[in-house]
């Protein structure tokens, strides 16, 4: 085969080059190669060094990323001469098994660019304050001596307060000592609680699954003095509210690794590559399996180029998809046909079987309350039993009598429900319908519909019924298929004629006039999604997401994509069911957190407050509302919201105890117990009396009365003001009284609130300090009082865990922190010092009224039986604390002692134990394990004297792992035997054989750790499977934490009747222009200027986690270096923009500046400015305003939706990030129009 | 090295960790060894695919001979001072960082501060106009990408298509060519390839920043650090290949798609492989001088030559080998430019069902979803125009058989009978069907290395 250089068919060049060439070899003392094309080298390689020396480095240290990504993913840091060099991944997960793809190398781009912030010139590296309040506090201090007194002067000079105030966010930064930032920061909290209250001290601080150690530290200060932590999951719209109505679980999903086992996956609004991009090669990976991937999203978005069929619905439709699918698997799998193991499934773990009672309403009925043992009770005339009016009933298929089967929430709280809260059917079958059954007659049902353009009108349907007692009574799944009109003989009402019939709701044809997707697609989608779970024992699996989830309703469209899964007997399965990711992190030891973090070691109950809420009521977005809160009302609603203001929503949610508000009441919590105790009254009898007399009021009824403002604000592990912060506008004016781009116009008169106090000026400037941590300048930092330095995540030992993969693994230091930054644990230690030494001279030994909502997985969720809305202001009925108001506690505060407290383990953990999920156990011998490992505090006459010591993050970590079942076998087997005496049923065998097994924090470091199966969650691990939820109650039968402990279609409160969402049903994304006179979608101004109104879209972006990177040098470099709109070519075409012109976005809520990007993957009518770019990368002044450009989230606001406020009532109550007022933002939409291409700065 | 485009999320972690390791230096700032294209589109440096215009590569004489595209060497010694196809700064991109101080220092004024951009290059403020990665998923739409050189060359019935909207990614490093055009450029013989490994390399001694390099390489993936003055480029980490560590970009690659593996060659061969008539007929070409490590002819004379026995061993283990020989899945990236590259790709497969759908098939049986490949997302045609001088035959080849594994395996997900005639029906077994999933699916880190 060889050939000659010279041979003339092939070869190089010509001759007088080959002679050149081979006169060049003489000059070389390398060999040339025949051909001349290669040259050999013998010997040293003196060229390669530059490269070899590159590549050394002296140590690696695993370590990861603090970001709230989900990721979690193990990192090799390379340090070399004491620098930290750049880092890639760890691949040494522990094996899932030899058949499937393995967890390394988890990362993502934006992971690997992190070691840049290390030595960035954003390097937070010293602490930093507001040079005039420095000036005016240290002149006030070396006025009056004392630093308290300082900061109190300050305060109370409204024309000094005012200044600082308007100078936040505006340079002036200076640099200052850590131990007069600390001072500052301790004198500012306690002439707050002095002054205030503790409950008017707040801290936010999300996902401590990113960095459980820092999390815990600061939350642990915040509630140790009696403060309120906010909430995040909610408040990030993140929160699938159907999950908790549904499920009645927070949110529990499975590992990435059981897509794996999925034969049908849908990517419903969750942009996997982007989002999920450690994870994402499952899905690629999985259809080499054979499994069928669809793709859900208005974009050619990145998950599409994987996807077998793409689905482009409109934004905000999808809920119609969905119930399209589900009026086609109803049909096909339940009426046309009956799948033995879609029916089996439905009767044992959802609500279907259970009967309703029919209210009549205008000649025809509407769905009423879920009939109930003490129902059955009243037609016997007995007494009702225990619980009687929180168990529900089926009917048995053999017998058609009614049954009230074990497991609903009538048996988890009760004496006599021990031994039977479990799913157990025993003999009975329940009766799905009672169509064509003897006793029963068809009647003519009422539903509402929000589909059309005109407003809300009334479906008339009808259901198979009969008489039970006084009552008509139907079953669950008869109302869904009237609902999803799916027509059965007999039945009144008017139906759709078939799938191709577009007038009625819900039917393929009706959804495509919607959604844009093709009827005939929806249906056979829907067919092969039910046929797969059908043949494969339900592996079909949605993976869902914010794009989808952070709409005003999200929650119909995620309860009409969670009623395919469980009609279809996907949930509990691995490899089916619903997987939610966006903002979901899962911190696997979650006790051991959730002890230290919320200060449950030393004092009960913590203040947490639901997020949402907080900010609408303090940055003042309540006051302009455009609508009323029946606005979004059903047709049929009884009157719930007329004349309500979403205001008055909010505090009459409070009022009936049904959601936690802080600050509580108009009056400090410490003083409440002092004039009880003054007058020898019961402070919680004290305060009922107030309540009633009318001389105290909740602080959420007149919240811009100055002593109802929070007044000191922490953010660490967080950019509020640069990401989450949906009006963040009205943040900047109403919170922090500085500049803001602000352009809308107050509620006018006839909508403003009916109980809550309008005062006529709305307050600027509440906040006395915003403090806040971040190894990098962010909108806060810039706008916050005092900035302390952080280190990163390469810099401090913590703890992380998500629920994408099992593992549990650690943060290492590669370095110590540098310059003068300090870990957060380090930083709320050294605040939690100088403020005791500050409290005990001014705050001493106080009580405090701690007030808490009626709390979900507590007896407080069956304190207010069948759903109803019992004012006691308005309604007949007493405020009963625990009842119908909040529970009221008496917490003893030794506020000089609050350092000692934070490091060291307190005493109940060993007298009250620790419960989760109502799950109570004894950690004894751990509490006495910690103790012998890292020592007790030696503190004679103080409370933490003899206490385990929590003085080190590393200690700290060490008590989370200990505490937590998931990382304790021990605790794990004593957790399932508490509860398998409730349920009845074996369970502890879940996690036999792990008795053994202690993860510590050393274990995390070496390599990621596998948790063991713990009753802190629902889903098995057991011999190594991958986790999927709801396995334990599918396999165990053991309840879910619902009224009727099954799976929940119907959904029986008054509020959700009124919001006509008893039912699975599609609503529209909400009308901006009907709400707020913004102009409509697709018009222009009309003044001549070129513009456009679209819908406006913030999706997650490829090149940051919210803002963490998208100030990052390597991202922009790949990106397009600043702040970015994406639109289709043809809104661009028409306001006359190109690729990367400068673009203006306004509406009410403020103004953006960023470039366009002009791309036909984009579809018509929609923009998306991606989430979260801030304004400190290359955002010019406004064109609108003048002022600098707005980040995504100024032209967004809260909108609050009322039924996310239920309480009181089984699933639907309160906890902390479980259930609250989601801030979506989705629904918005903006004014674009092409600015001048001059920008200045 | 292999990389598996089908899996490919566009995630661009390689580039970063490995511009990270590598080049995140003065003189470099604008240099990735590793970059991800978003395709179709212009890629980085801008349209370098175009060597009508870039002149890159190697071209084919009349009399059969190899030439550089760019001019005989000869030439190229003659015309050392001035470069004219030589990519500006602006092809590749001006690099540039931001007055981030500003953050912290700015004073008390009535706005924000704000960190303004400002050019590595120049030091001015600047606008923003084109990145290293600046039409990522399809950015700057119809407008930039009518300039992308592939797409210029594919029939109008695939524009119409693209109006569709298809897009894929094709991330980048050094081909390392058997027949390396860049080498043959260097007027200072300063470039070489490793004889053990391959690597071809920039002797940071002895280069003189002539440049030709980057001109002569078709892909542009050598670099000139404005700084050092020396030119630059992949290393292929030979630093951790020789202690047997894979590459960084490899071993950071999220979607898992990158394989590395020894191949044995025929280096007598290789100009005449480079050296076939019909572009076409180039990547059966290079596929023929790679040799059997299972013959036992081969593994003696690879004896003979000293190549040791675990050299041996790990060509015979070779993931490269298997993908591009053994399952005719990978295929080289624009065998055309005649440098015999080594760093092969499997083109993606793209459904979306609803263009099959609307060629007749019924995308519910799962057997006809390879009977409509020339229906998928992604037009076949632009693929070939990448891997294979234009032949749609191998990629289609290909995709049939990525298509053909997944029809298979369903059948073993759900527990159903197999059907052989499905791997019969793309030339393969079950046994090396199911061997091809594992490889690919699969993919352990140490089958992937």
């Amino acid at each position: 085969m060889t050939q000659g250089a010279n041979d003339d068919t092939t070869g190089l060049d010509g001759a007088v080059s080959d002679l050149l060439l081979r006169t060049g070899r003489y000059f070389t003392r390398s060999e040339v190669g025949d051909h001349l094309r290669t040259v050999h080298k013998r010997g040293g390689r003196g060229g390669d060094v530059f490269y070899r020396d590159r590549w050394s480095h002296d140590k690696v240290v695993r370590s990861t990323h603090g970001v709230n990504c989900t990721g979690s993913c193990s990192w090799k840091v390379y340090v070399k001469d004491g620098i930290i060099t750049w880092e890639s991944q760890e691949t040494d997960y522990p094996s899932v098994g030899p058949d499937r793809p393995e967890y390394e190398p988890r990362g993502c781009p934006r992971g690997a660019a992190f070691s840049w912030y290390t030595y960035s010139p954003t390097r937070v590296r010293y602490p930093y304050a507001r040079g005039v309040l420095v000036e005016m506090f240290r002149e006030a201090k070396a006025r009056l001596g004392d630093p308290v007194d300082a900061w109190s002067d300050i305060q109370a000079d409204p024309e000094r307060r005012r200044r600082y105030q308007k100078a936040r966010g505006k340079g002036g930064l200076i640099r200052i000592r850590w131990e007069e930032a600390v001072e500052m920061i301790a004198a500012a909290h306690v002439h707050a609680i002095k002054t205030y209250g503790p409950d008017r001290v707040a801290g936010f601080s999300p996902i401590p699954a990113m960095s459980m150690v820092s999390h815990a530290a600061g939350a642990r200060f915040i509630e140790l003095i009696g403060g309120a932590m906010t909430s995040f999951y909610d408040w990030y719209a993140d929160l699938p509210v159907a999950s908790p109505q549904v499920f009645g679980d927070q949110t529990d999903v499975p590992e990435s690794g059981d897509w794996w086992d999925a034969s049908y996956l849908v990517m419903w609004g969750s942009n996997v590559p982007v989002t999920r991009t450690p994870d994402a090669h499952w899905m690629a990976e999985a259809r080499y399996r054979g499994t069928k991937v669809i793709a859900v999203s208005p974009d050619y978005a990145d998950n599409t180029k994987f996807a077998d069929e793409w689905l482009p619905a409109q934004p905000g439709t999808d809920g119609a998809l969905g119930m399209a699918m589900g009026h086609v698997i109803l049909r096909e799998f339940f009426v046309e046909r009956q799948v033995p193991a879609f029916s089996d499934y439905v009767r044992q773990y959802t609500d279907l079987p259970f009967l309703v009672t029919l209210t009549e309403r205008d000649g025809a009925y509407v769905p009423g309350k879920f009939v109930t043992a003490a129902d059955l009770a009243a037609d016997d005339a007995r007494e009702p039993g225990e619980g009687d009016e929180w168990k529900t009933v089926v009917l048995d298929e053999h017998t058609g009598t009614p049954v009230v089967p074990n497991g609903s929430i009538g048996f988890r709280h009760t004496e006599s429900g021990i031994g039977r809260w479990n799913l157990d059917l025993d003999d009975v079958q329940p009766r799905l319908t009672l169509h064509a059954e003897p006793d029963s007659t068809g009647v003519e049902l009422l539903l509402p519909r929000f589909d059309e353009p005109t407003g809300p009108t009334v479906l008339r349907r009808g259901v198979p019924a009969r008489r039970l007692g006084e009552r008509l009574v139907t079953t669950v799944f008869d109302l869904m298929l009237a609902q999803y009109g799916v027509a059965r003989d007999g039945l009144p009402g008017e139906w759709p004629t078939g799938y191709n019939d577009p007038t009625h709701p819900y039917t393929p044809a009706w959804q495509e006039e919607i959604t844009s997707v093709k009827a005939e697609t929806a249906a056979r989608i829907a067919r092969e999604f039910a046929q797969n779970a059908e043949e494969s024992g339900g592996r079909s699996m949605v993976i869902m997401g914010a794009g989808i989830c952070q709409w005003f309703h999200g929650d119909t469209t995620y309860r009409s994509i969670l009623a395919l899964l469980m009609l279809t007997g996907c949930m509990g399965r691995n490899g089916g069911g619903w997987a939610h990711y966006v903002g979901q992190e899962k911190c696997r030891p979650f006790t051991g957190w959730a002890t230290l973090a919320m200060g449950l070691d030393w004092s009960r109950p913590p203040r947490q407050m639901i997020g949402t809420a907080y900010w609408y009521t303090h940055t003042d977005q309540w006051r302009y509302d455009g609508y009323q809160a029946n606005a979004l009302a059903s047709p049929l609603a009884t009157g719930h919201f007329d004349q309500m203001h979403t205001a008055d929503v909010v505090a009459q949610s409070a009022r009936m105890g049904w959601m936690p508000s802080y600050p509580q009441f108009d009056r400090s919590p410490l003083d409440l117990v002092d004039e009880a105790e003054a007058a020898g009254v019961d402070p919680k009898e004290h305060v009922v009396q107030q309540l009633r007399s009318g001389q105290l009021g909740y602080a959420c009824e007149d919240p811009d009365a100055p002593e109802n403002w929070p007044r000191v604000l922490t953010v660490w592990r967080a950019n509020l003001l640069g990401s989450s912060s949906k009006g963040n506008e009205y943040f900047l004016r109403h919170l922090l009284g500085t500049d803001a781009n602000l352009r809308a116009s107050q509620t006018p008169e006839d909508r403003r609130p009916r109980d809550v106090t309008w005062r006529a000026e709305a307050p600027e400037g509440k906040l006395d300090l915003l403090l806040s941590m971040d190894f990098r300048m962010t909108s806060t930092t810039l706008l916050s009082d005092v900035v302390l330095p952080a280190a990163t995540w390469y810099e401090k030992h913590d703890l992380s865990t998500t629920d994408m993969h099992p593992y549990i693994h650690a943060f290492t230091p590669a370095i110590d922190p540098p310059w003068e930054t300090r870990s957060d644990f380090d930083t709320f230690s050294g605040i939690a010092r100088a403020f005791s030494a500050l409290a005990a001279k001014h705050l001493g030994v106080r009580k405090d009224l701690v007030a808490t909502a009626l709390q979900h997985d507590t007896p407080g969720e069956v304190a207010q039986p069948g759903g109803l809305v019992r004012d006691w202001r308005r309604d007949d009925v007493d405020p009963v604390p625990g009842r119908s108001m909040w529970g009221l506690a008496v917490v003893e505060r030794d506020y000089a002692a609050i350092a000692e407290k934070m490091a060291t383990l307190g005493p109940l953990v060993d007298s009250l134990g620790t419960t989760t999920k109502a799950v109570t156990i004894k950690p004894d011998r751990e509490v006495s394990e910690l103790a012998a490992l890292g020592g007790v505090m030696n503190a004679p006459g103080s409370p933490a004297d003899g206490r385990p010591a929590l003085d080190t993050d590393i200690k700290m970590a060490s008590a989370i792992l200990a505490l937590s079942g998931t990382t304790n076998g021990r605790l794990a087997t004593e957790g399932f035997r508490v509860l398998e005496k409730r349920v009845g049923r074996p369970l502890h065998h879940l996690a036999e054989g792990a008795e053994e097994k202690r993860i510590t924090f050393p274990d995390t470091q070496a390599r990621p750790v596998p948790v063991i199966t713990s009753p802190e969650w629902s889903g098995s691990e057991t011999g190594g499977r991958r986790y999927a939820p709801f396995t334990v109650n599918v396999e165990e039968l053991k309840p879910w934490h619902t009224l009727t402990g099954r799976m929940h279609f119907f959904l029986d409160h008054d509020w959700m009747s009124d919001l006509g969402e008893t039912l699975p049903v599609f609503r529209p994304p909400l009308d901006m222009t009907a709400l707020f006179d913004e102009p409509a979608l697709g018009d222009g101004s009309g003044t001549g200027v070129t513009d456009l109104t679209v819908r406006y879209l913030t999706p997650h972006s490829k090149w940051s986690i919210h803002s963490e990177y998208q100030d990052n040098l390597l991202m922009l470099s790949l990106s397009r270096g600043g702040p970015t709109m994406w639109m289709s070519p043809a809104d661009a075409a028409r306001i006359d923009v190109s690729d990367n012109d400068w673009v203006e976005a306004v509406n009410r809520n403020g103004v953006v500046v960023c470039r366009a990007i002009v791309s036909h993957r984009m579809p018509a009518g929609t923009v998306y400015v991606h989430h979260a770019q801030e304004r400190t990368i290359d955002v010019p002044l406004t064109e609108t305003t003048g002022k600098r450009g707005g980040i995504h989230n100024s032209l967004t606001r809260l909108l609050v939706k009322p039924t996310h406020l239920i309480g009181g009532y089984a699933q639907l109550s309160f906890a902390f990030n479980y259930l609250g007022p989601t801030g979506n933002q989705r629904d918005e939409i903006t004014v674009v129009r092409r600015r001048s291409q001059e920008v200045t700065y | 090295m292999v990389m598996n485009l089908d899996k490919c999320i566009g995630c661009h972690t390689c580039s970063v960790t490995c511009k990270q390791a590598w080049t995140n230096r003065p003189g470099t700032e604008y240099v990735w060894f590793n970059n991800v294209e978003t395709r179709p589109g212009q890629g980085y440096p801008r349209t370098y695919q175009d060597q009508e215009r870039w002149l890159g590569g190697w071209e084919r004489t009349k009399r059969g001979r190899l030439r550089l595209k760019g001019g005989g060497r000869l030439r190229k010694l003659f015309s050392i001072f001035s470069n004219p196809k030589m990519p500006s700064i602006q092809d590749y991109y001006e690099p540039w960082t931001y007055d981030y101080e500003t953050l912290i220092n700015a004073p008390l004024s009535d706005q924000m501060p704000v960190a303004q951009p400002r050019s590595l290059i120049s030091g001015d403020p600047m606008k923003i106009e084109w990145s290293a990665n600046w039409d990522d998923n399809l950015a700057g739409g119809p407008d930039l990408i009518a300039d992308d050189p592939i797409l210029k060359k594919i029939s109008d019935e695939v524009k119409l298509e693209f109006e569709q909207t298809f897009m894929f990614y094709l991330p980048r490093i050094c081909e390392h060519c058997i027949n390396p055009s860049c080498v043959a450029s260097c007027p200072s013989g300063a470039m070489y390839k490793r004889s053990e490994d391959g690597i071809v390399l920039v002797d940071q001694d002895r280069c003189r920043g002539w440049r030709m390099c980057v001109s002569g390489c078709p892909y542009k993936k050598v670099y000139f650090n404005h700084r050092t003055g020396k030119a630059e480029k992949c290393t292929l980490c030979y630093p951790r290949i020789e202690v047997g560590l894979p590459t960084v970009c490899s071993e950071t690659c999220v979607g898992r798609l990158r394989y590395l593996g020894l191949v044995l060659y025929d280096a007598d061969g290789v100009l005449e492989a480079a050296s076939v008539e019909d572009p076409k007929d180039l990547y059966e070409a290079q596929l023929d001088i790679m040799l059997d490590p299972h013959d036992p002819a081969v593994v003696e004379a690879a004896r003979r030559d000293g190549i040791a026995e675990d050299w041996i061993s790990a060509a015979q283990r070779s993931p490269v080998y298997k993908l591009a020989k053994d399952y005719r899945v990978a295929l080289p990236l624009h065998p055309e430019y005649r440098t015999m590259p080594m760093v092969w790709y499997i083109p993606p497969l793209s459904p979306v069902v609803d263009r099959i759908r609307d060629t007749g098939h019924d995308a519910e049986d799962a057997g006809n979803l390879f009977g409509a490949i020339e229906a998928l997302r992604i037009p076949i045609e632009y693929l070939a125009e990448l891997f294979t001088a234009g032949d749609p035959a191998p990629v289609d080849a290909v995709l049939r058989k990525l298509a053909a594994m997944r029809s298979y395996m369903r059948d073993v997900n759900l527990g159903r009978d197999t059907r052989p005639e499905i791997p019969a029906g793309v030339g393969m077994t079950e046994e090396s069907l199911h061997a091809m999933y594992r490889l690919l699916a699969i993919a352990k880190y140490e089958d992937r290395y």
